[in-house]
């Protein structure tokens, strides 16, 4: 079972992937390492954890004005993480992203949710974007059988 | 209808995304009217200045886009300046970079220049003839410039990252929207400060420390700083903006009756009540200060000084305070500025009182753009709150942030010495 979600578009797409979620705002500039995909901001809870591939569920970006430089970097890098979840439009994030949808035509969709179906996700939750603006979200119990996500 | 159907452009703006003003005004253009709705604009307003961030080489990406809107033939249409680059032009191979990273680095500060902007390679650009003045319309990027210019200067920008700020270079023009606009510039947050030692708010380290506070508070909205007693010097509002951009994406703060915008807090707030108030006192200030550091004590083998890059003033007080003395063995000291600043130290002779000192005067660039540390350096201690701040996730070590007397008497002792003054009162 799944819950399914509207959202916003920022950079409209399609993506698949496990959840890696965060309530704290991250800089990708100095906070993530594009050649691995590690986020290196040793003071945030995600340090040491891998984006790519990854539905990165965060709040908003934070500090640093070459933080789409860095997500551009990951993209170019295949190293980005699958979509990006945010509780707040946030335009250097989507910078990033419609950067790397002009030079190498690749889509990492970054869309909008409302703060209280942002708190839904759980790191490892399986999250599916489509379109236009949806997000799916479903978990698995102990027995490996997907239930339906609830606020 | 996309979002960009709803944009309203001028017939010459219509032109550039047409491609009549070549290909790389296209993409550029492209690019601008893709990102002007997530600011929330409908229309496109032209600026006189622009400072790119997009210089520091970050990785292949953004130097293919250099390179290709160079290649196009690619003209910013305003006066750009260029933020730090990630290499000293002049004195890299003593720096012992690797070569292939120079050569990029250096293929990228070629491609701006090309591009026919300005070779201040500072993240202070604020502090150089590029300066913007009170009101002026510009498309700055760097995270403290953007900061600084909006709420000391009173000049209007949003937080360009990279790689709209060349952009909006190329195109002369930026959203309508945000901070470019009168009403999107009151206060927001009232941050009351109570009872601060008098002799702790003139201090250097009070501003970063504030600063740092001040970007966990408010994050992006707008905080208007009461009860500020003081009178605080150009250097000490750029550590304060710097660090506020740091912790938070501060693009805009008011100090009441210090900066141009808030003659008064009404005024601050153009009448409107806040949406909340803060009181900061001297705990939480301490607990900032606190979590600026990582580590506290024991040996050091690095101590680095300005982020963003020190002016003439902060260069020649160091060379004040490190007359006569000298660095232990074993650490690296960096005091990272201006090419343009560097060549007023040499011809003062304060250069030579750093260099006797045992530092390396760094122009064009600074220890977090550019490998510049040798490998292996365990313990920074600095008095920029931004150094401190993204050293342990970028160089991988350790932070300690000190006064600026600290750092010094550290460098000369080869471990931690922190007097702790007033912020233990």
């Amino acid at each position: 079972m799944e819950r399914l979600i509207a959202a916003g578009e920022i950079v409209a797409g399609e993506a698949t992937g496990r959840a890696l979620v965060t309530t704290e705002p991250l800089s990708f500039w100095g906070g993530l390492n594009p050649d691995t995909g590690e986020i290196i901001d040793r003071r945030h809870p995600l340090s040491g954890r891998i984006v790519s591939g990854r539905v990165l569920v965060l709040p908003h970006g934070r500090g640093s004005c070459s933080a789409s430089g860095v997500f551009l970097e990951a993209i170019r890098n295949r190293t980005a993480p699958a979509a990006v979840i945010v509780s707040r439009l946030d335009p250097i994030i989507g910078l990033g992203a419609i950067l790397g949808e002009e030079l190498y035509d690749r889509t990492v969709p970054v869309v909008l949710l409302a703060p209280e179906d942002f708190a839904v996700i759980a790191d490892g939750d399986r999250v599916e974007i489509g379109r236009p603006g949806q997000v799916r979200v479903a978990r698995e119990d102990e027995g490996g059988q997907s239930r339906m996500v609830v606020p | 209808m996309t979002p960009v159907d709803r944009l309203s452009l001028t017939a010459e703006e219509r032109g550039m995304l047409a491609g009549e003003r070549g290909e790389a005004t296209r993409l550029a253009m492209r690019i601008l009217t893709r990102m002007a709705p997530l600011y929330g604009a409908t229309a496109l307003l032209p600026v006189t200045r622009a400072h790119i961030d997009g210089c520091i080489y970050e990785g292949d990406a953004g130097l293919e886009f250099a390179e290709r809107l160079a290649a196009l033939g690619g003209r910013v249409q305003v006066p750009t300046s260029l933020n730090v680059v990630s290499l000293d032009h002049r004195h890299w191979q003593q720096l012992g970079l690797p070569a292939d990273y120079a050569d990029k680095a250096r293929r990228l500060g070629r491609a701006y220049l090309d591009m026919g902007a300005a070779p201040t390679f500072t993240c202070a650009p604020y502090q150089t003839a590029a300066a913007p003045t009170f009101g002026e319309q510009i498309a700055w990027s760097e995270s403290n410039a953007v900061a600084f210019a909006n709420s000391v200067i009173g000049a209007r920008t949003n937080r360009y990252g990279d790689y709209l700020d060349i952009s909006c270079a190329l195109t002369g023009r930026v959203p309508a929207a945000g901070l470019h606009l009168t009403e999107n510039r009151l206060g927001q947050v009232l941050v009351r400060l109570r009872d601060l030692p008098p002799d702790l708010v003139v201090r250097d380290d009070f501003y970063p420390v504030l600063g740092y506070l001040l970007g966990t508070l408010v994050d992006d909205e707008i905080a208007v700083v009461a009860g500020l007693e003081a009178q605080p010097g150009e250097d000490q509002l750029k550590a304060l903006a710097a660090a506020a951009a740091t912790s938070g994406s501060v693009a805009l703060f008011h100090l009441a009756g210090i900066t141009p915008e808030a003659p008064t807090v009404a005024e601050a707030f153009g009448g409107r009540t806040p949406l909340r108030t803060v009181d900061v006192g001297l705990d939480d200030l301490r607990r900032a200060r606190g979590e600026l550091s990582t580590a506290t004590d024991g040996s050091l083998d690095l101590v680095a000084f300005g982020s963003p890059h020190c002016s003439l003033a902060e260069c020649r007080r160091l060379a004040g305070l490190m007359r006569g003395r000298r660095a232990a063995p074993g650490v690296e000291v960096f005091i990272t500025t201006s090419r343009a600043v560097r060549d007023l130290l040499e011809r003062s002779g304060d250069l030579e009182t750093l260099l006797a000192f045992g530092a390396k005067v760094t122009a064009d660039t600074c220890i977090v753009v550019a490998p510049l540390v040798r490998t292996g350096a365990r313990t920074l201690v600095t008095n920029s709150g931004k150094y401190a701040h993204y050293a342990p996730g970028l160089l991988g070590v350790q932070a300690v942030f000190a006064a600026t007397e600290d750092c010094v008497a550290s460098a000369e002792a080869g471990r931690v010495v922190v007097e702790d003054g007033p912020w233990s009162a």
